[in-house]
Formats: C-alpha cells, sequence, structure tokens
C-alpha cells in the first residue's frame, strides 16, 4: 500500500485546464439548451458512447479524456452504462448499416432533451469510407446532430471542446 | 519442410517476407493443407477472388505459415452449374477450426462456399444486403443500398436446469466496439459463450478495388485504427514486393521505431484498463497518463498521436534530426523506470492477483489446436512471433527476444505485456543508435499489370496480413486485409467457459481484439 501512496504522492496533479468551447462545432441544427438547465447544472453532463462502425481509432482518443491529464470527470462530466441515463450520445464511425437500428434504439431510449456530438472525420461526413451497400455515411444521415468534432482521430482537448460547445450558452 | 518435395510446385513470390505461392486443385487442397499442419503450420488467412471477367470462375486463396515462411495456396474455382447454388470448394475447418469464420464471411461476400463445413451460417451479412447479393462480386455495385431484411441469427441453445441466457450488446456498457454476446448460465457461472461479430462492417474490401494504391494505403492504415503502423507496414510491403523495390534502409529502421512504438502504446493502455478492470483506478490513472505523455511526442515528431500515415509505400513520411533522438532516449528510460515500478506494485497487490491468476485460462494444448495466435498466442506458449521467426530487416540486425509464458491466464497475458515492454524499449535504443543514414521516402517504379503482393508484420496484438492483387494500370483487384483478431475471438469463447460473469470484462480485456480488423 505504502507504495502506491508514494506513486501517487511523487506523480502530483497532471490535469490541464479545460479548453473553452468551439462554436465552429455547432451544426444549423444544434439545439439551444434552456438557460435554467445550464443554470442549474452548469456543465454537469452524462454521456452515453456509440461506437456505430468506426475503426477504433476514435475510441482511444474517448479513453484519453479519462486520463489524468483531461480529468473529463472532473469537470462535471462522466460517461454512462445505459442510453436511459444519459444527456449526451457521442457517437463515432460512419454509420454501418449493421448499427444503424442498434443506434437509433439508443437515441430513443434516450431522456429529452437529447444532445448528439458526431466524433469523428466518418461522423462527421462518412470519411474514408463514406456511403456505400455497408455504410450510412454521416451520423447525421441517421439521427439529428447538434455539434460535429473533425479530425482523424479528433484529439481529446478536440473532443472536450466538443462536448463543452453543447451546454455552452449562446 | 523440403519445398522440393511439396506436392505443389512452388515459387517464390517477391517481397520483404519469404512468400511461396503454388495453385492446389479441388482433389489435392486438403491433402496439401494436412502436410503443412503436419509440418507444424498454421492457418494465418483466407481469402477469394472473382475471377469471371479474367481467368474465368473464382479463386480460392489460402495463407498458411510454417516455420520457413508463408504457403499462398491457389484453387481456381469454375463457376457452378445451375443446379447447384453457389462455387463450392472442399472446407478446411476440420484441419483448421479457426478457418470456419473466415470461410462463413467468405461466404457473405464472394458466394462461393465451404462445402462440407458443419457450420454454414452467415458471419458478416447481418440484415444489409439480401442473401443472394454478394458485395466482392465485381457486378456488384458498392454504391447499391439495399432494404434491411430481418434478422435473425439462430444462437446455439443450451438447454437445461437453471440454465438462462444473457445478452450483451451490440452496444456495451463502456466506452468500446460494437458486437454481441450470448452467454448461458448457470446462477454465476458460464457454462458457454457464442459471439456475434460483424457490426462494424464497413465494406473496406470492395471500397479498396475503387482507390488508388496510394488511397488505399490510408484506407489499410484505418481497417483496425490501434493498429495502424502493423497495417500500413504490411500494405507498404505488399505494394513494394509487387513493385520489386525495397524503400531506403533508413525508412525501414523508422518503420520498425513506429511499430515498436505502437505496441509499447498499446500494452501501457491495457495495462491500466487490466488494473480498472479489477477495481484498481490508480492502475488506469498511471498508466494511461504514461501513454498520454507517449502519445504526444509520437505528435511532436511524428504529426499524429496514433502515427496515421506515416508509414507509405516507398518508405517513411518525416524523419527524426539528433535532437529527436536524444528525447526519444530518454524517454525510453523513463518509461521503463516508471514501468517497473508499477510492475512492482501490480505484482505485490494481493487482490489484483487473485483476479489474474487462473482467470480465463487457455491451457497450451487448446491454444495449439484451435490456433490461438500473436500476444495471447504467446502467454499459452505458443511461441510465434515473425520478429524473430522470419526477421526481415531491420529486425534480422537486432535479435529480438521473443516473450513467452505458459499458464495461459490473465496474469500471463499481463505478463507478456510488462516483459515485451521492456523488450521493445531495448529495441527502440537500437534502433535509434544505428539509425542508417540517407532519404526516408522514395517514388516506387509503376506496378506490373496482374502483380501479386503479400505484407506480414508482427503487430501489437499478432501477426497482420495484406494481401494486394493488382489489375492493370495500377489499379486494385483485390485487397485483403487479415486481422489476428479472426485467430483469437474464437479462443475467447473458450477462456469464459467455467468462469463467472464477472470476470469477462477482465478476460476480454486481457485478450483486447479488435471487432473492426475482424468486421471489415
Amino acid at each position: 500500500m505504502h507504495k502506491i501512496l508514494f506513486q501517487i504522492l511523487r506523480t502530483g496533479i497532471k490535469t490541464e485546464p479545460p479548453p473553452l468551447a468551439n462554436l465552429d462545432y455547432r451544426t444549423p441544427d444544434a439545439q439551444q439548451l434552456h438557460e435554467k438547465i445550464l443554470e442549474c447544472l452548469g456543465r454537469a453532463l452524462v454521456i452515453r458512447h456509440v461506437d456505430a462502425g468506426s475503426c477504433n481509432g476514435c475510441e482511444l482518443e474517448i479513453h484519453a479524456l479519462n486520463t489524468p491529464q483531461y480529468n473529463i470527470e472532473g469537470m462535471g462530466i462522466k460517461f454512462a452504462a445505459s442510453p436511459r441515463h444519459a444527456d449526451m450520445l457521442l457517437v463515432t464511425g460512419p454509420v454501418s448499416r449493421h448499427m444503424e437500428e442498434a443506434l437509433k434504439r439508443t437515441y430513443d431510449a434516450m431522456p429529452e432533451p437529447k444532445l448528439v456530438v458526431a466524433v469523428g472525420d466518418c461522423g462527421c461526413n462518412g470519411g474514408i469510407f463514406g456511403e456505400s451497400y455497408a455504410t450510412c455515411g454521416r451520423v447525421a444521415n441517421i439521427i439529428p446532430v447538434d455539434i460535429v468534432v473533425p479530425g482523424c482521430p479528433p484529439t481529446p482537448v478536440q473532443l472536450l471542446q466538443g462536448i463543452v460547445t453543447a451546454v455552452t450558452k449562446t | 519442410m523440403n519445398l522440393k518435395n511439396f506436392p505443389v510446385k512452388l515459387a517464390a513470390i517477391n517481397g520483404a517476407m519469404p512468400v511461396w505461392h503454388g495453385t492446389v486443385t479441388a482433389q489435392n487442397l486438403h491433402s496439401v493443407c494436412a502436410r503443412i499442419k503436419e509440418d507444424g503450420g498454421h492457418l494465418v488467412a483466407l481469402w477469394g477472388t472473382d475471377e469471371r471477367q479474367n481467368k474465368g470462375g473464382f479463386a480460392l486463396y489460402l495463407a498458411l505459415a510454417n516455420h520457413q515462411g508463408l504457403i499462398c495456396l491457389t484453387l481456381p474455382i469454375t463457376e457452378s452449374a445451375p443446379e447447384y447454388p453457389a462455387p463450392e470448394y472442399p472446407t478446411i475447418d476440420d484441419l483448421f477450426p479457426v478457418a470456419t469464420r473466415m470461410q462463413r464471411a467468405l461466404y457473405d461476400l464472394l458466394g462461393i462456399r465451404a462445402q462440407g463445413s458443419s457450420d454454414q451460417r452467415p458471419w458478416l451479412r447481418h440484415d444489409a444486403w439480401p442473401d443472394n447479393l454478394f458485395p466482392l462480386r465485381k457486378d456488384v455495385d458498392a454504391k447499391a443500398s439495399y432494404p434491411a431484411g430481418r434478422d435473425n441469427y439462430p444462437f446455439v441453445q443450451v438447454t437445461g436446469n437453471g440454465v438462462h441466457e444473457i445478452a450483451v450488446g451490440p452496444v456495451h456498457a463502456g466506452i468500446i466496439e460494437p458486437g454481441h454476446f450470448r452467454f448461458s448460465v448457470v446462477g454465476e457461472r458460464v457454462l458457454r459463450l457464442e459471439e456475434r461479430l460483424g457490426y462494424t462492417h464497413k465494406g473496406i474490401e470492395k471500397l479498396a478495388e475503387s482507390m488508388s494504391i496510394t488511397e488505399a494505403a490510408k484506407l489499410a492504415g484505418r481497417v483496425s485504427g490501434d493498429s495502424t503502423v502493423a497495417y500500413a507496414w504490411a500494405y507498404a510491403m505488399a505494394v513494394e514486393g509487387i513493385a520489386g523495390s525495397a524503400p531506403p534502409s533508413r525508412a525501414l529502421w523508422l518503420r520498425a521505431l513506429l511499430l515498436e512504438r505502437e505496441r509499447i502504446a498499446n500494452h501501457l493502455g491495457d495495462l491500466g484498463y487490466l488494473g480498472n478492470d479489477v477495481a484498481l483506478a490508480f492502475g488506469f490513472s498511471q498508466f494511461w497518463s504514461l501513454k498520454e505523455e507517449w502519445l504526444r511526442t509520437q505528435q511532436r515528431l511524428f504529426g499524429h498521436r496514433y502515427l496515421m500515415d506515416c508509414i507509405m509505400p516507398g518508405g517513411v513520411r518525416g524523419d527524426i534530426d539528433a535532437a529527436g533522438i536524444a528525447s526519444l532516449l530518454e524517454e525510453a528510460d523513463a518509461l521503463e523506470q516508471q514501468v517497473r515500478k508499477l510492475q512492482d506494485i501490480y505484482h505485490e497487490h494481493a487482490g489484483m492477483q487473485d483476479r489474474f491468476l487462473t482467470t480465463g485460462r487457455v491451457t497450451p494444448a487448446l491454444a495449439a489446436q484451435l490456433g490461438l495466435t500473436g500476444l495471447a498466442g504467446r502467454a499459452s506458449a505458443q511461441a510465434r512471433d515473425l520478429r524473430t521467426q522470419h526477421p526481415t530487416a531491420p529486425y534480422n540486425q537486432l535479435e529480438v527476444r521473443m516473450v513467452t509464458q505458459r499458464n495461459g491466464d490473465v496474469a500471463a497475458r499481463v505478463a507478456v505485456r510488462f516483459d515485451e515492454i521492456y523488450e521493445s524499449l531495448r529495441l527502440i535504443r537500437l534502433i535509434l543508435a544505428r539509425l542508417p543514414e540517407g532519404e526516408t521516402l522514395q517514388e516506387l517504379p509503376p506496378l506490373p499489370d496482374n502483380g501479386f503482393g503479400i505484407g506480414w508484420v508482427e503487430g501489437w496484438r499478432g501477426e497482420v496480413l495484406i494481401a494486394l492483387h493488382v489489375g492493370t494500370r495500377g489499379t486494385i483487384h483485390r485487397l485483403h486485409p487479415h486481422d489476428p483478431s479472426w485467430q483469437n475471438w474464437p479462443l475467447l469463447e473458450h477462456a469464459i467457459i467455467g468462469n463467472i460473469v464477472p470476470d469477462f470484462p477482465l478476460i476480454n480485456k486481457s485478450f483486447n481484439l479488435s471487432y473492426s480488423g475482424q468486421d471489415l
């Protein structure tokens, strides 16, 4: 046990200041959350992630949000196991035809108001995979999208910006 | 094995790895495969091509490895007579059980059937396209979209007193890729697990056929994002083999540097999650903090956190200078020190060891029988690593020390990861010390028509294979990427038997297989 404590002490606090919102990530369809909601909850947010067909590159960066450096839980934001507990859906990948139904059902299971962030070039515009017999392309082709975070994959800072943008006023 | 006495005539294929090619018939396919198996060989990959516009019919391709290298076999298949539903070839899954899912996938995509296989259920096709349409056939339009059918997959049902099913996925509780797991349990104990994959099928192979050689390099690097270096190298190796042009020596050494860095990045991430999955959040924070610093170095020196698109046919994009080399050496020393400290903590943590030891065990005998490969294979005494068995430059000058364990449990897979980090750090130091001078990228000559090339690379998860058939004027006739997850997913079904349901996430993470890489 003492070794764990020493290691924690030696490591110190690695957390960096969070980035600001990036309004360029807003889609024209982005919902504006009621001011009351933002006043009461601030940035407190529960996210459900769905991989709708990604190459798993975006997942690596979403995992990185939980590192001490980005410390997303320190901002009051956490990932949930069930869409019924989630305010936000974080969707990666071009939506494969085989995930189309599962993505729709996950979206339907969320309580209103539901925010959707499409992650990565594939989620934003289909990326290198585009549309084919096997893929539906961008996430917005299947469910309404509020925020798009491009990149292959987007960095954790860009992901945080996208998430924060969804819960920023104006 | 003496290749001169081999039952079919073999010709060497140009490229960095020892690869031979031969043609078999439906009559001798099975005996040739049996011969390779007797000799200690294993099946690496199985794919097919549509040749109706060229030589006629279809062709089945097998890639089998033994201690001398890789043997590629082609079986020409004529189009079936109207009274038969599909062209057929004799199954080889009685020799290599791992072939079953590959054969099922091949039927889904190309419509050629393995005659005699007991499992003919669809594998990669769910309900997105009709069962009489085969996307990889040349007369099927890649862009066409079909109405969804009814998806009713016949899972194997376990019956008996107190048996019930737990259905998990495709959307899982954590941040992971989609797949479906069907557990049959009594109480907490798992009697049987059946996997169903294919959810992230993106039509990668069909898409490649509409791409140029350069565009497909980018695609190959996105078959499985966590193995982008291994895939990009394998793809480049296949193209360079067809072109008959080796990349500059410095480029090969830099590729090995990137491949070892990718191995370390993934092992750090897995060791963190394995801590997390036994409720030691400290392990996650520590290892992922180290991984994050490692990724930032990659962004700074190579321009991408995961090294995507750094390797391309002809060499490597970018280079490092003396200051970069110095910082990488310093980083390697610092990382080793930290990882050794953390290994000490993991090792002494009784609760953690209690969860790791004997959990999710794959015995060496079962691993050999079913063809477990790569990192998980080495944890079950399958002493195979392309970097030591068939070392290509620069590995032929580095004397890679293969890491193996015998227990085949979660603890063994953890131990292999720790030791592979130290070995990769040793290799990185050697590479940086001996990095040859010169160019890192050279233009390739035009590819000869109808060329065939193989890329075969030991990625962090196991052996990644790229088979590339070019058409005329530098077009892609067929690209088949093969992920080692094909081999290891079926073993996960065995590893969980008799364990309790709450140990599944831990066992699954200890394998950490790719969904995207096998769903294609």
